[in-house]
């Protein structure tokens, strides 16, 4: 028995380094807890956009030509550019602090990711309701304009909208918005389809409740989780588009910090200066990243049936 | 089986006109289009006769048919800022540069998906899988601009290795198509995984493990053959992606194809290009989509019938 017991213990004497205790240690962490997915979510997205005038270390716009083009403080960059702690991620070619920049950036996306999402997830979900509710030629209306929207190059349609617009943060707000509902017009619509079959549904018409309070009351808290997760899922493309269409000059315009066209900055300092690019993309990918993994998790939590999406 | 395809048919003309009004109505969002076509010294006189030839005194709706019989017989009108040259030359002139480097990069996003999904869902598990899961998140999660940009820096500008920008030789196309295919990667290498563990989970599997066939067959012939089904479908929205990322790669990479030219079309407001590229890429969006059903009709034929 002492011999047995011997065996058992044995695992748990391994040093915190060995290999089983890091891999269930990461598989913790990176699989069945969200944990770190948020933290680096609030750290990189929200906190920074709420916050950011207040723990900015400098004004985004404010250029310092004499500290223009600092590496970041850990590179051993020429020393006739000495990096400093004060601009920790470094400086662009005009001289403005890439942290500071970043820090607002969030704001931005945030921004326009939210009301992209408010805006096109409204419509795309009223449409997608109607659509499924009341099927018929309603629903072949609105199934043909939402093949339309989906058939159309959607960043060129943008480009081109915003040649006609001119570039501003509501353009790039209205833009994105008009290519995102169709996205939900569909999947709303399939759900619905499947929960029109059931009894409840049935027994409501029977008590003679109107469509609209069908809708409502009795269909739309069912399809809340769909919502949800699609909402989340959606964010991280969002944020892409959004940085897409900065990066070309068609969504928010300069001199605003937006990740997208910081990087459209550094493009051609690649060679020389090479964290004006690299950095705000960093932020993008974090931030894109732990949004797509939230989704996957509240997807598996709460809309098994989404895992096609 | 027939009355299938000519639902299909039917929805994709309508797609295919609800496509022609918005892309028609796009060049007259900010009012007239000469206001943005006519160079500025443009005097009143030319201004009437330009309206007068092009039609545009007419009601909106007549405006609308010649607009539709011209792009059926594929006339978009001059170009505007590439005189000489009409819209539709332009588009057919650069059609080969994105078609070589669309080719090239979904090549390349088969070859490395497809072994990578299949044995990640065959050593399910294990770190091999963890690896595809890893490309799989970051091809969703990377921005193929910034990706683009980073791959210049570190492949061109501090190894050497292959060219910065344009089109030439086989060096030149490595940078773009991998940018390009990062995203279809993951998306193809996600569907094939998936479909992969299904097939490997049913009946003739264990069967064709029980007659004693190697390993290797069982898993390249009997399974993938079976489990390649479903990433075929997303093939048409992979195509179409790699047409529309190419507005973003071609840019970073100047490489000269309709990408390219969409991008200078809008910034230089040139209508009649911006229309003939995006009815070009739509119409093969359409087209590419009622292939695909069709033929997974044909495959499966539940389908027929819903």
């Amino acid at each position: 028995m002492a011999i047995e017991a011997n065996v058992v213990e044995l695992p748990q004497q391994l040093p915190w380094y060995s290999l089983p205790k890091l891999r269930r240690a990461a598989g913790v962490v990176f699989k069945d807890y969200p944990v770190m997915w948020l933290t680096i979510l609030f750290l990189v997205l929200v906190f920074p956009a709420l916050t950011a005038q207040w723990t900015a270390p400098h004004d985004p716009l404010k250029q310092q030509l004499s500290k223009r083009l600092t590496a970041p403080v850990w590179s051993s960059g020429d020393p006739a550019k000495p990096t400093s702690w004060d601009n920790i991620l470094g400086t662009d070619k005009q001289g403005r602090d890439i942290l500071s920049r970043i820090m607002h950036g969030s704001r931005i996306s945030l921004m326009v990711s939210l009301s992209a999402l408010a805006i096109g997830g409204t419509i795309g979900t009223c449409l997608g309701l109607i659509s499924g509710y009341f099927g018929k030629w309603v629903d072949h209306l609105i199934m043909r304009i939402v093949d339309v929207f989906l058939a159309l190059p959607l960043i060129l349609m943008a480009l081109v909208i915003v040649a006609v617009f001119g570039p501003s943060f509501w353009t790039a707000i209205g833009v994105i918005s008009v290519l995102l509902w169709s996205r939900y017009t569909r999947q709303i619509r399939a759900e619905v389809l499947s929960i029109k079959q059931m009894d409840f549904v049935a027994r409501a018409k029977v008590a003679g409740a109107s469509n609209v309070r069908i809708i409502i009351k009795h269909i739309f808290p069912n399809i809340t989780n769909t919502l949800i997760v699609l909402g989340t899922l959606q964010v991280g493309t969002v944020i892409l588009l959004e940085a897409t269409l900065s990066f070309l000059g068609a969504g928010i315009p300069r001199p605003n910090p937006a990740w997208g066209v910081m990087v459209a900055d550094g493009r051609d300092h690649i060679a020389s200066a090479w964290w004006i690019a690299v950095m705000p993309g960093i932020a993008i990918m974090m931030t894109v990243l732990s949004m797509n993994m939230m989704g996957d998790w509240l997807r598996d939590k709460l809309d098994p049936k989404l895992r096609q999406v | 089986m027939q009355r299938y395809i000519l639902i299909r048919l039917i929805q994709s003309v309508f797609t295919l006109i609800g496509v022609s009004i918005i892309v028609f109505s796009l060049a007259r969002l900010s009012g007239n289009p000469l206001d943005v076509l006519l160079p500025e010294e443009a005097d009143d006189e030319t201004f009437t006769r330009i309206s007068e030839l092009w039609g545009l005194n007419d009601p909106w709706y007549a405006q609308y048919f010649t607009f539709v019989k011209n792009a059926s017989k594929g006339e978009f009108g001059p170009s505007f800022k590439w005189q000489g040259r009409t819209a539709m030359e332009l588009v057919l002139l650069h059609l080969p540069a994105t078609l070589q480097l669309a080719g090239f990069s979904i090549a390349v996003a088969v070859l490395m998906a497809v072994p990578i999904g299949v044995m990640s869902a065959v050593k399910k598990g294990t770190l091999l899988d963890t690896v595809g899961k890893l490309i799989a998140l970051l091809g969703q999660s990377l921005p193929s601009f910034w990706l683009a940009i980073v791959l210049i820096w570190i492949f061109a500008v501090k190894l050497g290795w292959f060219p910065t920008s344009g089109r030439g030789g086989f060096d030149n196309m490595i940078l773009p198509a991998s940018a390009l295919g990062w995203f279809s990667v993951a998306s193809f290498m996600r569907l094939t995984r998936s479909s992969m563990l299904n097939v490997l989970d049913s009946e003739y599997i264990k069967l064709a493990r029980i007659k004693g066939l190697p390993e290797w067959k069982v898993i390249w012939k009997h399974g993938l053959k079976n489990a390649a089904i479903p990433p075929l479908t997303v093939f048409g929205a992979i195509v179409v992606g790699q047409m529309t990322g190419s507005v973003t790669i071609e840019t970073v990479f100047a490489w000269p194809g309709i990408g390219l030219l969409a991008l200078q079309a809008v910034n230089a407001r040139d209508y009649q290009v911006i229309q003939a590229v995006t009815m070009f890429i739509s119409v093969l969006f359409i087209g590419m989509n009622l292939l695909i059903d069709i033929l997974y009709a044909y495959i499966d034929p539940r389908i027929r019938f819903t």
